[in-house]
């Protein structure tokens, strides 16, 4: 049991909002782990710092044995961290494949030569992603993977979500941050999506996954473990079903008695 | 192989069939009456045509055949070409849509794809036709090489000025491109090396010997000079063609299209922003050099006022209406904007009217312009 990930005493201020106010938290390998809190809490700040999209103004960030504190968004990937969106954002005009190929970037070849002159070097590549990328959407819904040369506008938005999370996995990144997955589906969708979610881990035993959710049914059925955030500070950490019955929790959900 | 759906060629062989025939007319017609008749009936066919879905049919076996419809596309620009074979007139007009094409296919690496605005393309243009003006009085300077070197200059000049804002987010680059834009006709005006406002004499290209400034004569036909000039644009414009045509269908043009809808998820994707972008800069800029450069040997002739910021508008408005990011489209519309207000003498007054207009018609009914973008397609007729 090794942290895969480790904040210590993370700080991110906005102005006079303390987005994160000494934050720390851990995430063992090949856990499930689950982010809640209320609005504001500093959840999305929290994914926002790790991934390199704000510096944080103190504090620590640990990646498989690498301090990756403040390192850009370009080498948080690298280094094996993707993650999806609170509002999706894939590239609504390309095609389905487009959208996952971006989420391969460290995996291709950019070279000039080899991509310009050398075109059945390049057919080579592209057709053996092609297929990755065909079977790792497969998993999902193996009606979208009939149509990978659609444009995603096109499409709803639980299989936009689908398509998001195929982006962000398939590189096969060690940790994936999960930005509320939820947001903008049906129960339903949301359940089916779950079933996905776990299916991929089930097969790959080297992925952790942090989620943050506000659908509380999701948190239960899905993740190992809790941690909750309130003002920037982690106020409690356990299972599901400890934190649901601690009263620290339900005053920040639904304030004081 | 067997389950591959057929799409025939015809159509798309008969719609280009159709085009050049029609384009030669165009070309050749001279009474303004004859003119204002045949672009009337063209609007009407295009139209007509889209009513019907004809387009449709005509886009997809395109596609489909793309590289067959290359090639057939460059035979009927020679055929073009020689049945005019000794007009000045109409072979010089013929040479201008090749070359603004080079230059507008590098103005779609640079916008089209990584979303950078450049309102200087006139002027990158202009560095290119200036270094061939210097060069090419210099003896035994090799005029080719020449044509590389404007291109050279033209990215060179471009990735100075950028460099500094491509980091910055938003249409910084943009404004500094219109600054250059109005400083680069200045600095040739005060500039009495590069002639001051009266300009420079050009001399022609010369390849080994062949001078490209003497009529030629085959078997007892006369052939325009012009035709050397021709045959040279006519490979550049394929070169260019086919290197940008590849780019978008490779992972640096999937690149540029990530960082262009979404610089953050982007970055979260590992894609290096700045590389990305300045890479396409300096093709989109080198591609507008050469084709700067051999025009003007063309004209043999450049002076400050035919590189002003008018004339990059005039670029920018082919890739609003040819619809950002087609290369097919923005040839089509170099056409539409270069022959145009040519032929129609009437109008040649009211052209930047006629700009204007039209292109505000294209943002407000077809915003993606008049053949918008598919979706990337890796090869022509690839399927997995």
């Amino acid at each position: 049991m090794s942290a895969l990930l480790e904040a210590r005493g993370l700080m991110k201020h906005f102005g006079g909002v303390r987005a994160l106010d000494g934050l720390d938290i851990g995430v063992t390998r090949n856990e499930i782990l689950g982010l809640i809190g209320p609005n504001g809490s500093g959840k999305t700040t929290f994914f926002n710092v790790v991934t390199g999209i704000y510096a944080a103004d103190a504090g620590q960030v640990i990646f498989d044995a690498t301090e990756i504190t403040n390192a850009s968004a370009r080498s948080v990937y690298q280094a094996g961290i993707s993650r999806t969106f609170q509002r999706s954002r894939l590239s609504l005009p390309l095609s389905i494949f487009d959208n996952i190929m971006i989420g391969n970037h460290k995996r291709l070849n950019h070279g000039l030569w080899f991509n310009l002159i050398d075109r059945s070097k390049f057919k080579r590549e592209l057709e053996r992603n092609y297929h990755d990328a065909r079977a790792l959407l497969e998993v999902f819904e193996p009606g979208l993977a009939e149509r990978m040369f659609e444009p995603v506008a096109g499409l709803p938005m639980i299989d936009r979500r689908r398509i998001e999370i195929c982006r962000a996995l398939i590189s096969a990144p060690k940790l994936l941050l999960l930005d509320e997955p939820s947001a903008g589906m049906t129960h339903d969708e949301t359940a089916e999506l779950m079933d996905d979610i776990l299916l991929v881990r089930a097969r790959n035993e080297n992925l952790t996954i942090i989620i943050v959710e506000h659908e509380m049914g999701v948190i239960e059925r899905i993740t190992d473990r809790c941690v909750v955030l309130n003002f920037g500070r982690k106020i409690a950490e356990g299972p599901y079903r400890a934190i649901a019955a601690d009263a620290q929790v339900q005053e920040a959900y639904l304030g004081a008695a | 192989m067997e389950k591959k759906e057929l799409v025939k060629l015809w159509p798309a062989l008969v719609a280009l069939t159709i085009g050049a025939a029609y384009v030669t007319a165009l070309l050749a017609a001279e009474r303004q009456q004859m003119i204002i008749t045949l672009l009337v009936l063209g609007i009407a066919a295009a139209v007509g045509a889209a009513w019907f879905g004809i387009w449709d049919a005509v886009s997809r076996s395109f596609s489909e055949h793309e590289t067959s419809m290359g090639i057939f596309t460059l035979a009927a620009t020679i055929a073009v070409a020689a049945y005019f074979h000794d007009n000045h007139f109409v072979l010089l007009l013929v040479i201008t849509v090749l070359l603004y094409s080079v230059a507008t296919l590098g103005l779609n690496v640079q916008f089209g794809y990584a979303g950078v605005l450049n309102f200087a393309g006139a002027s990158f243009f202009g560095i290119g036709a200036y270094t061939s003006a210097v060069l090419n009085s210099q003896p035994g300077f090799p005029h080719l090489l020449v044509l590389l070197i404007g291109g050279f200059f033209a990215a060179l000049a471009g990735s100075i000025l950028l460099l500094p804002v491509l980091r910055t987010r938003g249409h910084y680059a943009a404004v500094v491109t219109i600054a250059f834009a109005l400083l680069f006709k200045t600095f040739l005006e005060v500039n009495d090396v590069l002639g001051g406002p009266q300009g420079m004499q050009v001399k022609g290209m010369n390849i080994l010997g062949w001078s490209f400034n003497d009529n030629i004569e085959i078997g007892g036909v006369s052939l325009s000079f012009y035709m050397n000039y021709f045959v040279l644009s006519l490979m550049l414009l394929a070169c260019a063609f086919v290197l940008v045509r590849r780019l978008e269908r490779s992972w640096i043009g999937l690149n540029l299209d990530a960082l262009r809808l979404d610089e953050t998820a982007a970055s979260c994707f590992g894609i290096d922003i700045v590389r990305w972008k300045i890479t396409a800069f300096l093709i989109g800029n080198f591609l507008i050099g050469i084709a700067g450069a051999l025009f003007g040997m063309v004209g043999g002739f450049v002076a400050p006022n035919n590189y002003t910021f008018a004339d990059s508008l005039i670029l920018v408005s082919i890739l609003l209406l040819g619809g950002i990011g087609n290369s097919w489209g923005l040839m089509v519309a170099t056409i539409i904007v270069v022959v145009v207000p040519e032929k129609l003498q009437t109008i040649q007054e009211y052209r930047f009217l006629l700009y204007a207009a039209m292109v505000i018609a294209v943002l407000l009914f077809r915003p993606e312009g008049l053949l918008p973008r598919p979706v990337r397609q890796y090869f022509p007729g690839w399927r997995p």
